[in-house]
């Protein structure tokens, strides 16, 4: 190692001039799977809404399979499906956005990992992003999840969506920073 | 499978703490728990590969996305984005953006009393080359207000937001210039506690990629956490 790592810094309170041109959806048209809505509050620590965060979403497609040359696995890359997707929250820190739910991908135990969402959250006020992750709710894999097994039983809930009411694939996932259900955050 | 090495994690002091309670809107948006270390797992080696951006002028040429020039002092900002080990990153998205050269960002909620500059948005994005080089043409960006605190002011900065290869190894940062009188009282620039970590946010003034009559230059180089050893090769 002859470099050292460039230090991170906030986001700030301006950042959607630079980075509003990548906001996006993250399905294009016939992509195989089970479409999900996902939507959420990304609350400070006054339970306030943070209307100046944006979070980054990284997933594999419905075959568990991400579009990225490291991933060996012999499941097919769909065009439409970059797996990334970008969305900034609203005055009252809200945030929403439609996917399709990922198929299960390995993990470092010879086990599949329970399908999930990576997540980064950035905001004015936070010097580095936060790391998280969106699993999803009913799914039997979750018991047995590598990287849920690392998280203390009490606080594994805040990294599982619920489902929403009543309106087929809508799910609720809050992101909240500090105090009393405080959003588990990975050192990634 | 043949089992993933992972990326490195920063060394300690190198990346800013969370809470930092000099910079006031952390107080309330800091996580108060411990972070739960992750190992790297597929999911994180793997990131967002974007398609090459075809050559696009006004993308990286932040003087010339408007009919008329920008006012302020026209400038070359480029580099290299590099992993721990020098290797070059190649064909990875770098975005930018900035206040104008009256310190003032083209944003709604920006209400500092500079003025606007009709020929200046203060954005842009490349992609780094075979040899992870990017460059972008922009003017210096005026020093501006902020409400931290009793006549707070942020010193001239340029926001980078750098992907890399991997979920991992995204970056979001600030680059700043030489010998600029403010650096010493921004709790954003000294919210990080190795001296030398900080140091490398600050730009160099590099006479080799000034043009002629036209504009300065200054060099920043962008350092991505490196790859873990594979097994074998431990």
């Amino acid at each position: 190692m002859t470099l050292r790592g460039t230090t991170s810094q906030t986001v700030g309170p301006f950042f959607s001039i630079g980075l509003e041109r990548l906001n996006c959806a993250l399905v294009g048209p016939g992509v195989a799977g089970e479409p999900v809505t996902i939507e959420g509050r990304v609350l400070d620590g006054d339970g306030v809404g943070v209307p100046d965060a944006i979070i980054e979403l990284w997933q594999a497609n419905s075959y568990g399979k991400y579009a990225h040359p490291e991933d060996p696995q012999d499941k097919p890359v769909e065009e439409g499906f970059q797996g990334f997707g970008r969305i900034p929250t609203d005055e009252d820190g809200r945030f929403r956005f439609m996917t399709i739910k990922p198929g299960p991908v390995p993990g470092p135990d010879g086990k599949l990992q329970a399908p999930h969402i990576a997540v980064s959250v950035f905001m004015r006020g936070l010097m580095r992003r936060v790391v998280t992750r969106i699993y999803f709710p009913d799914e039997p894999g979750n018991a047995g999840d590598f990287v849920l097994s690392l998280v203390e039983p009490a606080r594994r809930g805040t990294l599982i969506a619920r489902n929403g009411p009543a309106i087929d694939g809508l799910l609720k996932w809050d992101v909240i920073m500090q105090g009393p259900g405080e959003t588990v955050f990975f050192d990634c | 499978m043949r089992s993933l090495s992972g990326y490195r994690r920063a060394l300690p002091g190198t990346q800013p703490e969370y809470l930092h309670p000099t910079y006031v809107s952390s107080l309330k948006r800091a996580p108060s728990q411990p972070l739960v270390y992750l190992p790297h797992t597929l999911s994180e080696i793997t990131g967002p590969v974007f398609a090459p951006i075809t050559v696009n002028v006004k993308a990286c040429d932040l003087t010339r996305q408007h009919a008329g020039e920008p006012l302020g002092e026209r400038i070359i900002v480029s580099g290299r984005v590099l992993d721990e080990d020098g290797k070059p990153v190649r064909k990875t998205l770098v975005e930018v953006w900035q206040a104008n050269a009256a310190g003032r960002y083209r944003h709604r909620v920006d209400q500092h009393q500079a003025p606007l500059d009709a020929n200046f948005s203060g954005h842009g994005y490349a992609m780094t080359d075979s040899e992870g080089r990017y460059r972008f043409i922009t003017v210096r960006p005026g020093a501006y207000p902020w409400g931290n605190h009793h006549n707070a002011w942020r010193p001239a900065h340029v926001h980078f937001s750098v992907f890399g290869p991997a979920f991992a190894t995204r970056l979001v940062t600030q680059m700043y210039f030489p010998g600029d009188p403010l650096l010493p009282f921004d709790p954003i620039y000294n919210c990080t506690a190795d001296e030398s970590a900080r140091q490398r946010l600050i730009s160099v003034f590099d006479w080799e990629s000034t043009i002629p009559g036209h504009a300065l230059g200054y060099k920043f180089d962008i350092i991505l956490n490196g790859r873990e050893a594979t097994p074998t090769e431990k």
